[in-house]
């Protein structure tokens, strides 16, 4: 099939940047949606010029790295799906589709499609683990956690980081990225001793890196290719409300 | 020469407990004078990084992604083994360690097998310490689950993300040591060389992949923790950046690299669609366990798998190996697909695939209970093919999937060069010439957690801090060499992309190096892949310049040392003239076509050393000494 592209391009950080127009040509349905670029590029670099910088490493939807937005929708129409995990089966011949950046205020765009997320990673920096050393812990069952616990925790644990529920809210919040990693902690025994200080301190650094509060839209959760509930962002709350309660000291 | 693993003398079981109380320590006052370089933030860089950290010392970590969480360790989907023995099945750390020799087909070192078998129950201690949710039954406790080469469950499992969760648990401690400032991190970041002081490793230079500057950095030790080179297939389940660029350069500045044609053909994985293919989709081993193997009886059968009878399947995995049946080890499983489809009984597009069928399992279990299972893998399998596998048979084929070659190291993981030590799959210690299911994510974390916080102390204690700086002549040479070679990459202006070159050395080393070798086969492609190289030196376009993102120019740089480290390859493929693991040599194999090892002159690590271009490498010999074990015919009959 052939489609007609709009794909944003941007030099640099300075540069403003603006949509431009290619052909995909001779698209086989089996492609998934990378590898439909990395045809384009090709034909870009054959003709001298740059190909598209677009971030991607697994290509099997679990590290992360890939982030386009697809005719509007992060990571593009289907559900639940990274963007190099969709294949073309999902576009009509004679398709035009606009990709553009995450888009938000805490991800400055470095080049095209590439944008800079070091504001999840110090996010995590500030308190997203829990405070173990190497060495000098308890036999694994002689922590015993109830099966539900164990799987909710590993129901928000699946967040792979990628930023889709930051381009996808209004307000470009990370409200869904911190409530997985607060809500996996604060499910399991090892991690509710520092709950408390881990939701004040990972809320304190998501507010200074620039990222919104979340209004109820939902979209995040839509937009989570590994379908991260938005009750997760409930329990967030909920922690947070906690942590109030407790004396500042004990944080 | 003849080379020496410095294995510690002793009682097995010992060796390591003894070796510990025989290293040196630094003091904790002096930790913090010194400064350890680690590449690459997978399971094993992270957990280095996070522990040396700890520790005390000042340690630099770097990657190329844009974070420390996106290592392809996170793609690692079955399991970690240990020996825990919690579902009381007869597991013991001998067993573990039994089963991983046995596994390699005898190709690995005693001492190290050992001790990753005996340190493989802390780490499931460590991960469950830091949050990592491994699944459990209703009391709460952990859950085992079965791999290929054993016959116990030992596999500790997180759905079907395992490395993910590892690694997010590493990821975490490393970000808590960031947080402490003992480690700084530079993602996007390659390294591009190694630098050597004195004969020793005091640095590294790199290229800041977002702005395109090339600067070196100086500490006093550095590790370099950056996986496996199946790239060199170009189709791999390997991630799209995964490269051997730092340990070849480290190589040309005289790092030995061993056995460098043990490689992993991993036997599930989703079959090649069309040329347009960038990377292969593995489907974890852990399917074995409830999925049956089989392809049709006769030759090009195209009937729908649900059409054809019960009588007319071949379950060729049980039929050959009776008591391992579809738990054989992946070298194996993987022969025996290629086996059945060279027959002309291959399914799907071009007719290179097997069936690996859930029927059996959704009867006797539930749809429910195989989708909590393997959910996310049989979703994958959708999204990819288009196909439901509840409905019907997955199609598989193997990939290149891991390296058991790698740099050279010593019991303490230091290579030949004092101060530079290997973890991870960039070393060839733990695995032979095949490498068990769910062993690499427990390599991983041993060797980071639990191991180089040892030995590296040993190194540490008897030099003196802070001695090599970036102003030192040879840090100045290492940046002047790296700037040099990437712009002569992008001066070059040829025709090809780069892609069309990696492709081509694909297929290369696919057909002549890949499954089956022969004497035939890699002498062609020692002819072939010089020619290609020399093509790639007159002919490659890179677009862009050195001073930005240039993804393509990334891109050259590791393809550019996959056509140097491909020759290396092939030559070690010739002289191994013995089939063991994943190296089958066609030359040499048994009346019903098992692997023919050969004991008597092959019971050697081959590391090779670079002496120049132009020149070939020369072969030392590390010979494998078996005081443990009986060396025996391995039979998964």
């Amino acid at each position: 099939m052939n489609l007609a592209l709009f794909v944003w391009r941007q030099k640099s950080p300075a540069d403003s940047g603006g949509l431009q127009q290619y052909e995909a040509r001779d698209i086989s349905p089996d492609m998934s949606f990378l590898e439909m670029l990395d045809v384009v590029n090709e034909d870009l670099i054959k003709k001298g010029i740059e190909p598209i910088a677009f971030d991607h490493d697994c290509r099997e939807g679990i590290c992360g790295m890939c982030s386009q937005v697809i005719n509007g929708t992060a990571h593009g129409p289907q559900e639940k799906t990274t963007v190099c995990q969709l294949h073309m089966r999902n576009f009509k011949d004679g398709d035009t589709i606009y990709i553009e950046p995450w888009r938000a205020k805490a991800f400055p765009v470095i080049k095209d499609l590439v944008v800079d997320r070091g504001a999840l990673d110090r996010i995590i920096q500030s308190g997203g683990y829990v405070s173990v050393s190497t060495g000098g812990v308890p036999d694994a069952n002689a922590i015993l956690i109830p099966k539900a616990d164990s799987d909710r925790a590993m129901d928000a644990a699946e967040c792979i980081g990628c930023g889709a529920c930051v381009a996808a809210c209004p307000n470009g919040s990370a409200m869904l990225f911190v409530s997985a990693k607060v809500a996996h902690l604060a499910l399991l025994p090892q991690g509710c001793v520092e709950a408390a200080r881990r939701v004040c301190v990972m809320t304190e650094t998501m507010m200074k890196e620039g990222f919104g509060n979340c209004s109820n839209h939902y979209e995040c959760q839509a937009a989570c290719p590994k379908g991260i509930k938005v009750s997760f962002i409930a329990k967030l709350n909920r922690e947070f409300i906690k942590s109030l309660a407790k004396p500042s000291e004990a944080l | 020469m003849i080379l020496d693993g410095k294995c510690p003398s002793g009682q097995l079981p010992l060796k390591w407990d003894k070796h510990r109380q025989e290293l040196k320590l630094v003091n904790p006052s002096n930790k913090r004078k010194y400064k350890i370089i680690v590449v690459g933030t997978g399971l094993a860089g992270a957990s280095a990084a996070a522990t040396l950290g700890e520790l005390g010392y000042q340690v630099e970590a770097f990657c190329y992604q844009d974070s420390g969480r996106r290592a392809h360790s996170i793609a690692a989907q079955g399991g970690i083994n240990a020996a825990k023995n919690y579902p009381n099945d007869g597991d013991n750390i001998y067993r573990l360690f039994y089963d991983t020799i046995k596994g390699g087909d005898f190709r690995a070192r005693e001492a190290n097998v050992y001790r990753l078998a005996a340190v493989s129950n802390q780490i499931i201690d460590q991960c469950v310490a830091q949050g990592v949710p491994f699944a459990r039954d209703y009391a709460g406790y952990l859950e085992n689950r079965s791999f290929g080469g054993a016959q116990v469950s030992r596999t500790f499992y997180a759905r079907g993300q395992t490395g993910q969760q590892l690694l997010l648990g590493a990821y975490s401690a490393l970000s808590r040591q960031i947080h402490a400032g003992s480690v700084k991190l530079y993602p996007r970041t390659e390294m591009l060389d190694l630098v050597i002081v004195n004969g020793e490793a005091k640095g590294i230079t790199v290229r800041d992949l977002v702005s395109g500057e090339i600067r070196s950095h100086a500490a006093d030790a550095v590790c370099l923790c950056t996986g496996g080179y199946s790239n060199v297939f170009y189709l791999s389940t390997n991630a799209m950046g995964s490269n051997t660029t730092a340990i070849y350069r480290a190589y040309k500045k005289g790092a030995y690299f061993a056995n460098p044609c043990f490689t992993q053909i991993h036997p599930t994985c989703i079959p090649v669609t069309g040329d347009h293919q960038s990377k292969l989709t593995l489907m974890s081993e852990s399917l074995r366990n409830d999925g049956r193997v089989w392809a049709p009886k006769k030759q090009g059968d195209t009937r729908h798998p649900s059409e054809i009878p019960e009588d007319e399947r071949d379950y060729y995995l049980e039929r050959k190996y009776p008591s391992f049946g579809n738990l054989a080890p992946r070298d194996i499983s993987s022969r025996a697909a290629k086996e059945v489809c060279d027959e002309g009984r291959g399914v799907g597009p071009g007719n290179r695939g097997v069936y690996l069928d859930f029927g059996d399992a959704i009867k006797r279990f539930s749809k429910e209970k195989i989708q909590e299972r393997y959910g996310n893998l049989f979703d994958m399998y959708k999204k990819i093919t288009d196909e439901d596998a509840y409905e019907q048979p997955m199609r598989i084929y193997p990939a290149p999937h891991y390296t058991m070659g790698g740099l050279w190291v010593d019991y303490n993981l230091q290579s030949n060069i004092p101060g530079l030590f290997v973890l991870g799959e960039a070393n060839f210690s733990d695995h032979g010439a095949n490498r068990l299911g769910a062993s690499a994510l427990m390599q991983g974390l041993a060797d980071g957690y639990f191991i180089i916080p040892y030995t590296i102390a040993d190194y540490l204690a008897r030099t003196k801090p802070g001695t090599a700086s970036p102003e030192h002549s040879e840090f100045k040479k290492s940046k002047e060499d790296t700037e040099n070679l990437t712009r002569r990459m992008l001066s070059i202006n040829g025709r090809k992309t780069v892609n069309e070159f990696h492709r081509e050395l694909g297929r290369i080393m696919w057909e002549h190096a890949g499954m089956a070798r022969s004497e035939e086969g890699l002498k062609k492609a020692l002819e072939l892949i010089p020619q290609l190289k020399a093509e790639f030196s007159q002919n490659v376009k890179v677009t862009g310049t050195g001073t930005e993102l240039n993804q393509e120019l990334e891109k050259a740089g590791r393809v550019a040392d996959f056509l140097e480290f491909a020759e290396l390859f092939v030559l070690d493929a010739m002289q191994r003239k013995e089939s063991c693991g994943g190296h089958f040599r066609t030359e040499y194999q048994m009346p019903d076509g098992e692997a023919k090892r050969d004991d008597e002159n092959f019971r050697y690590v081959a590391a090779w050393e670079f002496r120049g271009e132009g020149k070939g490498p020369e072969l030392h010999k590390e010979p494998l000494e078996f005081e443990n074990v009986h060396l025996a015919v391995r039979s998964y009959k």
